[in-house]
C-alpha cells in the first residue's frame, strides 16, 4: 500500500509540466559529455559540460553585470515592437489603402538581413545602446505586426455589424469588440517577438559594442575560451526563456477568456 | 424613441417586458418600406440585389421573410437595421426614415455571436455599453430577460459554457435588452438541430407574445415561417422581389399541434408551389 502511494508520488513529479524539459535536458547534457569523451573531441571545438557549469559557477556575477544590458536593450526593443507593432498592424488592417501601400514594403524589408545592416547603426548611433535596442526593434517589429493583422481581420463582420447596430461609434466597436479579439493573435506574435528581441540584440552587441553577452561571446571566441562563449550561450537562452515565460504569464492574466487558456477554468454546470 | 428613455418597470414578471405603444397602427409604427431597391457595384458591373419593394410591417407583427439562397434576404435586414443604404427608395421605422444605424431594433443572426470574453449577462448587456444607456437601470432588464428565456443561474458563465441554444437564447435577450420596438433575426434557428428549433420556435413565439414586440424573421424553411408568422412574405430568386404575401389563418396561441392543422398544410404546400414553378429552393 505504502509502496504504492510513493510510486504515485513519483510518477506524479515526473508528469509536473516543468520536470520534461528538465528531464530532457539532462538527457542532452549527458550525451554531450558521452560524446566528447567517447570521440575525444578537444576542448577547443566544444567544451565540456563539466567545463561551462565551472565557469557559470566562477564567472557568474561578471556574466550576470554583462547580462544586465543585453535584457535592458531586448526589453526595450521588444517594447518599442509592440508600441509600434500593434497600432501599424491596426491602420493596416483597418484600411485596404494603407495596407496597399505599406504591407508589401514591410515583408520586403523583413529579406533584409539585419546582421548585414547592423553595423550602420553604429556608424549613426555610436557605440551605446541604441543600435541594440534597434536592431531588438527590427527583428521583433516584424512578427507582433503579421499575427496583430491577421488578428485584427479574423473579426466575424456579422459582429462588427451587430455592434454598429446598436449604434456603437466606430472607437467604441473596435474597443469592444475587434480589439479583444484580436488579443490572442497578438500575444502569440509578442511571444515570437520577444525571443526575436534577444536575438536581436545580441547581433548589435557582435557588431559594436564593450559591454553585454553578445560582447563576452564575441571577446572568448576571439581567445578560443569556449567554456565562457557557451557559458554565455546558456545566460541567453536563459534570458529568452524567462522573459518568454513572463509575456505567457501576462497573457494568461488578459485572456483568460481564451481556448488556450481554458485548463484553468474550472467547469460549472 | 428617445434612446434615453427609462427601461419599463420590472414590478410585474411579464408586463414589464410589454411595450405599450403610445401611437396605434398605421404608417408612423411598424416598418414602411416605399420603393427599396439594392444594387451592389462590382468590377464587373452592377449586380442588382434586390428590386424595388413595397411593404408595411404593422406594430406587433410577427412578420416571417421566406425565399431562396442569396434573394437578397440579409440585404433588405441590413437596410432595415440602418447598416445599409438602399440603392433607391425610402425606409420608415417607426415614422422616421432610416439613413443611419438607428438602434430601434435588436438583431439576432445565425450565429449567436456572443463575444467569448464576456459571461452571458455582460453579453446581454453589450447594447446598453454601446448605446452609453445607465447600466444600473437596465441590469435587472437584463437579468429579467435571461430569466424570460429560462437562462437564470447562467449569467456568470462564459459563453462556450453554453450548448448552442441556450447561446442563441442569450444574443435574443442581448437583441431585447435595450427595449427597441423591433426585433429582426435572419436565420436564427439555422445553425441548430432539429428539435432544438422546434423548441426555439414555441420558445420565440412566447417572447413575441408577452414583450409585444415587431418581428421581423427570415428564414429558409417553409413550415417554421407558416408556423411562426403572422403574415409570410415570399420571395424570388435574385434579384429578390415580392412574390407573394399569405396571411396565416392559424389563431394564437399556437403549440406544435399546430403544424398538423389543415390550413397549416395548405399553406406550406401553397408557399412551396412558388419555389418549385421557379425551380431552385436549396
Amino acid at each position: 500500500m505504502a509502496e504504492l502511494k510513493r510510486e504515485s508520488g513519483v510518477s506524479k513529479a515526473l508528469n509536473a509540466a516543468w520536470v520534461r524539459p528538465f528531464l530532457f535536458l539532462l538527457f542532452i547534457v549527458v550525451m554531450w559529455d558521452v560524446t566528447i569523451r567517447l570521440f575525444q573531441i578537444p576542448a577547443y571545438q566544444i567544451p565540456a559540460p563539466g567545463d561551462v557549469v565551472a565557469v557559470l559557477r566562477t564567472d557568474w556575477p561578471e556574466l550576470l553585470r554583462q547580462a544586465w544590458p543585453t535584457t535592458y536593450a531586448t526589453i526595450c526593443g521588444f517594447l518599442l515592437s509592440a508600441v509600434f507593432g500593434i497600432p501599424v498592424a491596426m491602420l493596416i488592417a483597418g484600411s485596404k489603402t494603407v495596407e496597399s501601400y505599406v504591407y508589401p514594403l514591410l515583408v520586403f524589408s523583413q529579406s533584409v538581413p539585419k546582421i548585414a545592416i547592423a553595423p550602420l547603426f553604429v556608424v549613426w548611433f555610436g557605440f551605446g545602446i541604441i543600435p541594440k535596442v534597434i536592431s531588438a526593434f527590427l527583428l521583433g517589429f516584424f512578427p507582433v505586426v503579421v499575427s496583430a493583422v491577421q488578428g485584427f481581420k479574423s473579426v466575424d463582420p456579422d459582429m462588427v455589424d451587430l455592434a454598429r447596430a446598436m449604434q456603437g461609434s466606430r472607437f467604441q466597436v473596435f474597443r469592444a469588440v475587434n480589439l479583444p479579439h484580436a488579443m490572442p493573435a497578438i500575444f502569440s506574435g509578442l511571444k515570437v517577438s520577444v525571443t526575436l528581441a534577444v536575438v536581436g540584440a545580441v547581433v548589435g552587441e557582435f557588431v559594436g559594442s564593450n559591454s553585454g553577452i553578445g560582447y563576452v561571446m564575441q571577446r572568448s571566441i576571439g581567445t578560443f575560451d569556449l567554456p565562457t562563449m557557451f557559458a554565455a550561450l546558456v545566460i541567453l537562452a536563459l534570458l529568452g526563456v524567462v522573459l518568454f515565460w513572463i509575456v505567457d504569464r501576462i497573457e494568461r492574466f488578459v485572456i483568460p477568456w481564451h481556448v488556450s487558456q481554458r485548463e484553468d477554468i474550472v467547469f460549472a454546470s | 424613441m428617445n434612446p434615453a428613455t427609462k427601461p419599463t418597470e420590472i414590478d410585474q414578471p411579464a408586463a414589464h417586458l410589454r411595450l405599450v405603444s403610445d401611437r396605434a397602427g398605421g404608417a408612423a409604427s411598424g416598418i414602411t418600406l416605399s420603393g427599396v431597391s439594392k444594387t451592389y457595384r462590382s468590377r464587373d458591373g452592377d449586380v442588382p440585389s434586390l428590386r424595388p419593394l413595397d411593404f408595411h410591417i404593422n406594430e406587433g407583427e410577427f412578420f416571417v421573410v421566406v425565399g431562396p439562397s442569396g434573394c437578397g434576404k440579409s440585404t433588405l435586414l441590413k437596410m432595415i437595421s440602418g447598416l445599409l443604404a438602399p440603392s433607391t427608395g425610402e425606409i420608415l421605422v417607426e415614422g422616421e426614415q432610416v439613413t443611419k444605424p438607428h438602434g430601434n431594433v435588436g438583431i439576432v443572426f445565425q450565429n449567436a455571436l456572443l463575444l467569448p470574453w464576456r459571461n452571458i449577462l455582460s453579453n446581454v448587456m453589450l447594447p446598453i455599453d454601446m448605446k452609453k444607456l445607465p447600466r444600473d437601470e437596465y441590469l435587472p432588464r437584463a437579468k429579467a430577460l435571461l430569466k424570460l428565456v429560462g437562462l437564470e443561474g447562467f449569467e456568470k458563465k462564459l459563453p462556450w459554457q453554453l450548448s448552442g441554444g441556450m447561446q442563441q437564447r442569450a444574443s435574443i435577450c442581448r437583441a431585447l435588452v435595450h427595449d427597441p420596438k423591433i426585433m429582426l433575426m435572419d436565420e436564427p434557428f439555422g445553425a441548430l438541430d432539429a428539435m432544438t428549433r422546434e423548441k426555439m420556435n414555441v420558445e420565440l413565439m412566447r417572447i413575441q407574445r408577452e414583450t409585444g414586440k415587431t418581428v421581423l424573421l427570415i428564414t429558409h424553411s417553409i413550415p417554421e415561417a407558416v408556423f411562426l408568422a403572422d403574415r409570410v412574405l415570399v420571395m424570388t430568386e435574385r434579384p429578390g422581389a415580392i412574390a407573394a404575401i399569405y396571411d396565416v389563418p392559424l389563431p394564437r396561441p399556437r403549440s406544435l399541434d399546430a403544424m398538423a392543422d389543415p390550413a397549416f398544410t395548405e399553406l406550406v404546400q401553397r408557399i412551396r408551389k412558388h419555389f418549385f414553378t421557379q425551380s431552385a429552393l436549396d
